[in-house]
């Protein structure tokens, strides 16, 4: 014993006494569901391509965002980005312009020639599609991906579907879609037009396929009854749209009318003011707030000069003039007539009123289901017949083309599963990072950077393309403003905030760690943590 | 604030650290080579802002002195937690001798410094609000007046709280201690009483007087290293919120530092012989009440009969800060 008077213990630091033993509850690292993440119909992982593009490593968001969709300069262009709904960010200020910066990396890849990382070695197994629109070609590109033999069948001379015959070009140029899917071919998909299926059986015994998915889109236009003379011009949005692509462009008069409240409604009356008609309105039963079209399109359609005729059905069409009946909404918000009547000058009426399904491929197929006109699949996109997945407007769901691609990469799964006699796990959620979970404190103020919009003039007059992209210093700006929900994107506050040092750093790309002989338990580091990485779970007793 | 602000790289500067800026860009603690002075398995209650705040402050100066730092400590908190003889959490040169005389043991070391000719070894002497404000404030004064070559660090947590959570002059008006108990015609600390010790030492007209908090650390990093470039002597005040003595929950401790900036309870500048050349911005204005609220010390003023008086005097110091030291950006109060 040399220690000096009333001393029994060896000089030394404090790392001998674990202050973790204090410790009730423990801090864990978590990575939380971000909303958007949770509402993209496509299930893409945004959060995660955002955190490639903050670096400014375009090729890398691009290449975590095709992981879920192949088609990022579609979508930036006509995908109605409910994430951005969704964006917590849009509590604190606006939004983060998610389909601005996907707009940004989709052109980005074509101009830069970025191609799909190679295939998985070849399974052996042959699947064929049957449509070459945004769910069947996501199909193709997620089981082409997998390893698997993947031809398509397109009734039509080009590939798109409701994308090409649909959409008009003012909203997605057809060089982007043509560059887009030409990526998907290259990956080894072969499509093969003019082929329309007539017997899915029989086309699947024949090729020798293992697998069929079922995405042939919703292109019969549905029709309403509505008396008119012989000379009366009346026509179908499908088939307008349609002829838009061909030689012939639709010959609809100076004065057009279009019946039916959603977004196809929108779309033929701006193509007919760009096809030089002086009056292009909408007729619709209800009023703008029950109007299924969305509000921005809407607005577009208002500025370039379309009008809206709310709460009026159309009564009979005549050669030069169409009667209308003014509507009034009951109670229950349904529209009733008045009795109230009205003539307007009309040289062609349009019908936007929806569309159904062309069934007759799958008449002769035991145990599929139809019901409401669509095809009834089950969890796994498979319909009643073994084999057989369908997905997009044929089944039921909401009808975009981001639902669309969603159904082709969850029926590729699925199908890919079933090849292998197994059945597709979704992995298991995490908890969504909701607005409480974070501390916006720490955020920068930044407000949203707005795309530019073509001007007016032009947009009357041409099919050019309305909303244009971002360049790169403010889709650099816009993919920062993202708070990162739920993901720890290394911003060190654990590290710097913990008054005991009982947060390890483990490098660049790697995130932290706790080191729980020490860490109390206080818990500052969850409350400090600015996008809710962070939770504390109670100690077992 | 002289201080470089980054804008707009998802959190600025506002966070620790920060993948998308360079090295150089981010703050000492953000850094793994960061001196880690104050090292795990002090005995600090959970949360505690003292020892937050000490590693925050000696961190920095160590990194402006490249490593060459003696530090003197005042009895007090910071003291007790980080070293129960023969065991201490520090990784530097340190010393404790009384309650009231760090800043004169502190002159002694400098001055032996300067006997040697070791001009690359710094010193800064450091104690809670007790040690400072109350018992070595003689001593504190003494080495202001003679322009001593050392940077006082004072850790503010209102109380002694190392003994039980006694008042000191650092106290605010309203606050419960052990010594100012809630009850009687006016529960908690009276008003009219206490000192500025940030004030009193511009006063004194010395170099540099700082005050920041630990809920700010870039602002808190800068002021510790511009103090390191001067010679002579410097003061740092910092506020350090105690989850114990402040009856507070251990996880709130830097959200309690923020809302007493944000609420101009706790004026953050610095000063330059003897005038104010700094303030930090009030960013998101909120009530005092939003600071008095969380904290048991205060919770008298609240229940089911709000002593509306007492909230309003409060709120009128707080408001008084923000117009003396113009701490909203269009220099005005609500």
């Amino acid at each position: 014993m040399q220690k000096p008077f009333a001393i029994t213990l060896d000089v030394g630091s404090s790392l001998a006494n674990h202050t973790g033993s204090w410790r009730t509850s423990r801090p864990v690292y978590l990575n939380r569901i971000p909303p958007c993440n949770h509402e993209c119909p496509a299930g893409e992982n945004i959060q995660a391509w955002l955190f490639h593009a903050e670096s400014g490593n375009y090729e890398a968001a691009w290449r975590t965002l095709v992981e879920d969709n192949p088609f990022p300069a579609i979508m930036g262009r006509v995908c109605y980005h409910t994430c951005e709904g969704a964006c917590n960010r849009g509590q604190l200020d606006a939004a983060v312009g998610i389909n601005s910066v996907e707009h940004f990396l989709g052109d980005q890849a074509i101009a830069q020639g970025w191609k799909f990382a190679a295939p998985a070695a070849a399974s052996g197994k042959k699947v064929l599609v049957v449509g070459a629109g945004p769910s069947g070609l996501s199909a193709a590109y997620h089981l082409a991906r997998l390893g698997h033999a993947v031809t398509v069948y397109e009734a039509g001379p080009l590939p798109g579907g409701m994308m090409r015959f649909g959409i008009p070009q003012y909203r997605l140029p057809r060089q982007v879609l043509d560059d887009e899917v030409q990526r998907v071919v290259d990956l080894g998909v072969t499509i093969q037009y003019n082929t329309k299926v007539t017997d899915v059986l029989q086309t699947k015994q024949g090729g020798g396929f293992d697998a069929v998915f079922l995405a042939v889109g919703a292109h019969i236009a549905k029709r309403a009854y509505i008396p008119a003379g012989d000379s009366a011009h009346v026509l179908d949005a499908v088939s307008v749209l349609r002829s838009m692509e061909g030689e012939d462009k639709p010959l609809l008069g100076r004065k057009v009318v279009v019946y039916g409240g959603g977004n196809t409604a929108i779309d033929v009356a701006r193509t007919a003011k760009r096809l030089g008609a002086t009056e292009s309105i909408i007729v619709y039963r209800r009023n703008r707030e029950k109007m299924p079209a969305h509000d921005f399109e809407v607005e577009e359609a208002l500025q370039e000069g379309v009008l809206i005729k709310w709460l009026s059905t159309i009564k009979q069409a005549g050669d030069a003039s169409i009667t209308v009946e003014k509507m009034a909404l009951d109670d229950k918000g349904f529209p009733q007539p008045t009795g109230e009547f009205e003539t307007l000058e009309a040289d062609s009426v349009v019908l936007a009123l929806g569309q159904d399904v062309d069934l007759s491929l799958i008449e002769k197929v035991p145990g599929l289901v139809v019901q409401d006109g669509v095809v009834q699949v089950n969890a796994q996109m498979m319909t009643g017949h073994a084999g057989i997945f369908a997905g997009g407007d044929m089944v039921p769901a909401e009808r975009n083309v981001t639902v669309a691609i969603g159904h082709g990469k969850k029926a590729a799964r699925n199908i890919d599963a079933w090849l292998q006699g197994k059945s597709y796990e979704t992995p298991a959620k995490h908890s969504v990072a909701t607005y409480d979970k974070l501390n916006t404190w720490y955020y920068s103020d930044a407000p949203k950077t707005v795309r530019p919009v073509l001007d007016i003039i032009r947009r009357q007059s041409t099919f050019e393309e309305v909303q244009g992209g971002l360049d790169e210093t403010n889709a650099l700006f816009e993919a920062r403003r993202c708070l990162s929900c739920g993901n720890c994107f290394e911003c060190d506050n654990c590290y710097g905030v913990c008054p005991d040092n009982a947060v390890i750093k483990l490098g660049p790309g790697k995130g932290f760690e706790f080191n729980y002989d020490y860490c109390k338990g206080c818990g500052i580091c969850v409350s400090e943590c600015p996008c809710g990485a962070i939770k504390m779970v109670p100690e077992e007793v | 604030m002289e201080q470089t602000q980054v804008k707009f790289y998802q959190t600025g500067t506002f966070t620790v650290g920060n993948r998308l800026l360079s090295a150089e860009q981010r703050s000492v603690q953000a850094n793994v080579q960061r001196s880690n002075s104050l090292n795990s398995g002090h005995r600090a209650c959970q949360g505690c802002g003292e020892a937050l705040g000490a590693r925050y402050a000696i961190d920095a100066a160590m990194a402006a002195t490249k490593g060459q730092l003696i530090a003197a400590n005042a009895t007090g908190c910071l003291e007790v937690f980080s070293t129960p003889y023969p065991e201490t959490s520090w990784q530097m040169p340190w010393i404790h001798s009384l309650f009231g005389n760090a800043a004169a043991v502190a002159t002694g070391i400098a001055a032996a410094m300067k006997a040697k000719g070791r001009s690359d070894v710094r010193v800064v002497a450091q104690g809670g609000d007790g040690g400072t404000t109350d018992i070595g404030f003689g001593c504190l004064s003494g080495m202001f007046e003679r322009n001593d070559d050392v940077l006082y660090i004072c850790y503010d947590n209102e109380a002694y709280m190392n003994t039980g959570v006694q008042r000191s002059s650092a106290t605010p008006p309203a606050a419960r201690t052990a010594t100012t108990m809630a009850i009687g015609e006016h529960p908690g600390n009276d008003f009219g009483q206490g000192k500025n010790v940030p004030q009193i030492a511009m006063a004194h007209e010395i170099p540099y007087v700082a005050t920041a908090t630990v809920a700010d650390l870039r602002d808190l990093e800068y002021k510790v290293t511009k103090a390191m470039s001067i010679h002579g002597a410097r003061y740092i005040h910092i506020f350090v919120p105690c989850p114990l003595g402040w009856g507070a929950a251990s996880h709130d401790t830097i959200k309690l530092a923020r809302l007493a900036v944000e609420s101009g309870v706790f004026p953050v500048f610095e000063a330059e012989a003897g005038e104010v050349t700094g303030v930090a911005k009030i960013r998101r204005q909120v009530p005092v009440e939003d600071y008095l609220r969380p904290q048991k010390r205060f919770a008298h003023l609240f229940g089911k009969q709000p002593d509306v008086a007492t909230l309003a005097r409060l709120q009128a110091r707080a408001d008084r800060n923000i117009r003396r030291f113009g701490l909203l950006e269009t220099n005005e109060v609500r």
